[in-house]
C-alpha cells in the first residue's frame, strides 16, 4: 500500500510561490488520512457484529429446532445405554422363603382384528370357529364384515393355536405380544397368591394388576420398574404348604366337613409357614366373585384371614392367662365348677359335669365353661376387654394381604357381665383364626406380642410385653396337659410334645336367633415343643362329624385335633425340628408350710 | 513459511476430517454390536424366564407326589417322618474289612485342587 505523503512537495512548492502557509496542506492532509482511517474502522467493526449477531441467529434457532424435534419426535430408548439389568420392565416374580416360585410370567400373544384389511372374513371365521370351540362362527362374521374397524378376539393363546391362526393366512388377523401370570403350582396357596388380570391393554403390551391376595396387596412394589425384577420373598414354605393342605383337605373330607383351614406360625417372627383355606381355586383361572349365597360358600373366601367366627374354648386361655398375671390364682387355686351356674335369667353349663370344683389347671384341662366363668367375673368387664385389646384380638389385624381389612373382630355392643362370661370361653366374640394364631403365640412365646406377617423376617420381633415370662410358663405346662391327659389326647405326637386348646362352638343360626344345635365348628389351637414353643398351629373344621362310633361325635377332640396331629406329624420333621425326649417335670417337691 | 502453514493446515484439516470419519463409522458399528448384544440379553432372559416357569412347574408339589405314588415299587419314597431322624453317634463304625488290594492306579488330586 502506498501511503499518501502529508507534504507532497509539488504542491509545497507551488503554495510558497503563492506565499501560502504549507503547514494548511499538511494539517489537511492529515485530516484526510484520519477520515480515511475511521471509516476503515467502523466498516470493520459492522462487519464483526454481522458475523457475531449471525452465530447467535444460528445458535438460537439451533436451540429452538432441538427443541421442537425432541418435542415431536417418538421416543426411543438411547441406543449405547450399558443399563438393561437396571430397569426390568416385567411384573416381578413371587418366591417363597426358600426362593421356590410361586408366582412368575409368561410371554404370550394375543390375538386382535382389523376387519378393513381382511381379504376372506368368512373363511378367516369359519377357521377361527374351529380353532376357539367357544367363539360364534355366525357373530365373528357380523363383526368381521360389519363397520368395525378393530376388535380383539382372545386375550391370551397358547403356541399352538397361535400357528393355527397364522396358518388361516388372512391379514387382517394380528398377534400383540402379552405378559400372562403363571401359577405353577396351581391351587397351592391360592388364597394368598390371588390372582391377576390386565389392566390397561394397547396392541404392543398389557399392564398386568393384582386382582386379590398379595398380589394386590404389593401391586405398585411389583410393578415398579425400580426394583429390577427383585423377586418378593414371603415368609411361606412351598413344601410345608402342600404337606398342610393335603392333610388338610384329607381330614375335610374323612370328617365330612364344608370348609377348612390351618394357619402355621413361627412364635418369635410372627412369619406365617403356611396358610390354607378350603375349598380353594386355581388363581390361574380365577373364579369370578359370587353373586348370590352366603360369601363362606366361594371358594374365594379365605377362612383364615376373612372368616370371622366364635371360637370357642380356645379363648379360654386368655382369661387364665389374665387371672395368672394379675396374681389372683396360681394353677393349683381351687374354682367352684359346680354345673350348671346361673346368672339373672341365663344358665351356664358345661359340656359333661365335672364335679363340683376344679383347679385352674384342671379347668383348662376339661374346658370347663363355669369354672372360666367364674374366673372372668373376678376379672371383670373392663380389664378384661384391656387384656383382649392388648393380644390384638378386638382389631383388624396387620397382615399383609387385602382380604384381611375384611376381617374385623365382631364384639359385644354392651360390654356386660354376661357378656364378660360367655367371652371368657370364646362366646359373644367372633375373630379369624389367625387372630388367635396371633394371640397363641404371645401367650407361649415368653408373653410379648407378635404380629402376623407374610413376609419373610430377619430376626424375632420384639412386642410389648402382655404377659410375664412365668405366666407363658405356666399355660405351656396347662396346654401341654390338656393334650397329654386332657380334651385333646389325640393330639399326642411322639417326639413334638404337643400342646394345645380345643374349642367347639356351636355355629349361629343364620336367622339370628340362638344357635344351630348340630353344626359345629371345631378349632384346636397348638403349640409345638410345648417346653419351648417354636410354632402355632390352629386348625379349624367347619361342620365335622365324626361317626365311626354310635352317635355322632363333633366336637373338637375327634375332629380338628386328630387333624392338627397329622399336620405336625407331617410338617414338623419339614420345618427342621427333631424329635426330643421331652424334660421331665420336677416331681416329689411339693411346697408345702408347715 | 506462511505458504508452508497453510499447507500443514489443510493437511490436518483433511487427516481430522478422515479420523472422524472413521471414528464416526466405528461408533456406528460399536452401537449395531451393542443392540445385537441387548437383543441377545433380551431372548435369553425371556428363554430364562421360560425355563425358570416350567421348572417351576414341573417340580409342582402336586406332580412330584404322583410322581413318587407311581414309582413306589423302585423308589419307595415315603413322606419325610420324625422316625427317620437319626444321631451320629447311633451310626455304627464300618467293620474294617480284611485284606483290602493295594493301590495300584492312584490319581494325584493335588494338582486338581488348585483348578477353578
Amino acid at each position: 500500500m502506498i501511503r499518501t505523503p502529508l507534504r507532497p512537495l509539488a504542491r509545497v512548492l507551488e503554495a510558497r510561490a503563492k506565499g501560502e502557509n504549507p503547514d494548511a496542506i499538511e494539517r489537511e492532509n492529515l485530516r484526510l488520512r484520519h477520515e480515511e482511517m475511521r471509516d476503515r474502522a467502523r466498516s470493520r467493526a459492522e462487519g464483526r457484529l454481522l458475523v457475531l449477531g449471525v452465530l447467535f441467529v444460528c445458535a438460537f434457532a439451533m436451540v429452538g429446532a432441538r427443541m421442537g424435534l425432541l418435542a415431536a419426535s417418538e421416543p426411543s430408548e438411547p441406543r449405547a445405554s450399558a443399563a438393561g439389568a437396571e430397569i426390568e420392565a416385567l411384573r416381578a416374580d413371587i418366591v417363597d422363603r426358600q426362593g421356590r416360585v410361586l408366582a412368575t410370567n409368561l410371554e404370550t400373544y394375543s390375538l386382535y382384528a382389523q376387519p378393513p384389511q381382511m381379504i376372506d372374513p368368512e373363511h378367516a371365521a369359519t377357521e377361527l370357529a374351529r380353532i376357539f370351540p367357544d367363539l360364534d362362527r355366525d357373530k365373528l362374521v357380523a363383526d368381521f364384515t360389519g363397520s368395525r374397524k378393530f376388535l380383539w378376539i382372545k386375550r391370551r393363546l397358547s403356541p399352538e393355536q397361535r400357528q393355527a391362526v397364522h396358518d388361516i393366512g388372512d391379514p387382517g388377523l394380528l398377534f400383540g405380544p402379552r405378559d400372562m401370570r403363571l401359577y405353577p403350582n396351581g391351587r397351592l396357596a391360592a388364597h394368598v397368591l390371588g390372582g391377576a388380570g390386565f389392566g390397561r391393554e394397547g396392541v404392543h403390551a398389557a399392564e398386568v394388576i393384582g386382582v386379590a391376595g398379595v398380589e394386590r396387596q404389593f401391586d405398585e412394589q411389583l410393578r415398579d420398574p425400580a426394583r429390577a425384577g427383585k423377586p418378593l420373598e414371603l415368609s411361606l414354605d412351598l413344601t410345608i404348604q402342600a404337606a398342610t393342605e393335603e392333610v388338610l383337605s384329607g381330614g375335610m373330607r374323612l370328617l365330612n366337613a364344608k370348609g377348612a383351614a390351618a394357619v402355621l406360625m413361627d412364635v418369635h417372627t410372627g412369619e406365617v409357614i403356611s396358610i390354607a383355606s378350603l375349598p380353594d381355586f386355581d388363581p390361574n383361572d380365577r373364579p369370578a366373585p359370587p353373586t348370590q349365597g352366603r360369601p363362606d360358600d366361594s371358594p374365594l373366601f379365605n377362612r383364615v384371614v376373612q372368616g370371622v367366627y366364635e371360637l370357642g374354648s380356645t379363648f379360654k386361655i386368655f382369661t387364665v392367662a389374665q387371672a395368672l398375671e394379675l396374681g389372683m390364682v396360681t394353677p393349683d387355686t381351687i374354682i367352684n365348677t359346680k354345673s350348671p351356674m346361673t346368672w339373672g335369667r341365663h344358665r351356664i353349663s358345661d359340656f359333661r359335669n365335672y364335679g363340683p370344683e376344679l383347679t385352674v389347671s384342671k379347668v383348662i384341662e376339661k374346658s370347663s365353661n363355669v369354672g372360666t366363668a367364674r374366673i372372668a367375673i373376678e376379672i371383670g368387664a373392663e380389664r378384661q376387654r384391656d387384656f383382649l385389646g392388648q393380644l390384638g384380638l378386638l382389631e383388624t389385624t396387620k397382615f399383609e394381604m387385602v382380604e384381611a381389612r375384611g376381617g374385623r373382630p365382631l364384639l359385644p355392643p354392651r360390654w356386660s357381665e354376661l357378656s364378660t362370661m360367655t367371652i371368657s370361653y370364646g362366646h359373644g366374640i367372633s375373630a379369624t383364626p389367625l387372630h388367635l394364631a396371633a394371640a397363641y403365640a404371645t401367650m407361649v412365646n415368653g408373653g410379648t406380642r407378635v404380629e402376623p406377617t407374610l413376609l419373610k423376617q430377619d430376626g424375632p420381633q420384639f412386642g410389648p410385653r402382655v404377659i410375664s415370662e412365668k405366666t407363658s410358663e405356666q399355660l405351656r405346662r396347662m396346654l401341654r396337659l390338656t393334650v397329654s391327659q386332657g380334651t385333646a389326647s389325640f393330639g399326642d405326637v411322639p417326639g413334638y410334645a404337643v400342646g394345645g386348646k380345643t374349642g367347639s362352638a356351636d355355629k349361629p343360626r343364620l336367622d339370628g336367633r340362638g344357635y344351630e344345635t348340630d353344626k359345629v365348628l371345631a378349632t384346636f389351637a397348638a403349640t409345638f415343643p410345648a417346653h419351648d414353643p417354636k410354632y402355632v398351629l390352629i386348625v379349624t373344621l367347619d361342620e365335622a362329624v365324626e361317626t365311626s362310633g354310635s352317635e355322632p361325635r363333633r366336637t373338637a377332640g375327634w375332629t380338628a385335633v386328630p387333624v392338627a396331629a397329622e399336620v405336625i406329624r407331617r410338617v414338623a420333621p419339614l420345618l427342621g425340628l427333631r424329635p426330643e425326649i421331652e424334660p421331665a417335670e420336677l416331681t416329689g417337691i411339693t411346697l408345702t408350710s408347715n | 513459511m506462511r505458504s508452508v502453514l497453510f499447507v500443514l493446515t489443510a493437511c490436518a484439516v483433511i487427516g481430522l476430517a478422515f479420523w472422524a470419519y472413521r471414528e464416526n463409522y466405528r461408533t456406528q458399528q460399536a452401537l449395531d454390536v451393542t443392540e445385537q448384544l441387548q437383543r441377545e440379553i433380551r431372548d435369553s432372559r425371556a428363554r430364562l424366564s421360560v425355563l425358570r416357569a416350567e421348572w417351576a412347574y414341573l417340580n409342582r408339589p402336586e406332580r412330584l407326589r404322583d410322581l413318587a405314588d407311581l414309582n413306589f415299587d423302585s423308589l419307595g419314597l415315603m413322606p419325610m417322618a420324625p422316625e427317620q431322624f437319626g444321631r451320629i453317634d447311633q451310626v455304627a463304625f464300618p467293620i474294617a474289612e480284611e485284606g483290602l488290594l493295594p493301590i495300584t492306579d492312584p490319581i494325584e488330586v493335588s494338582n486338581m485342587e488348585t483348578r477353578p
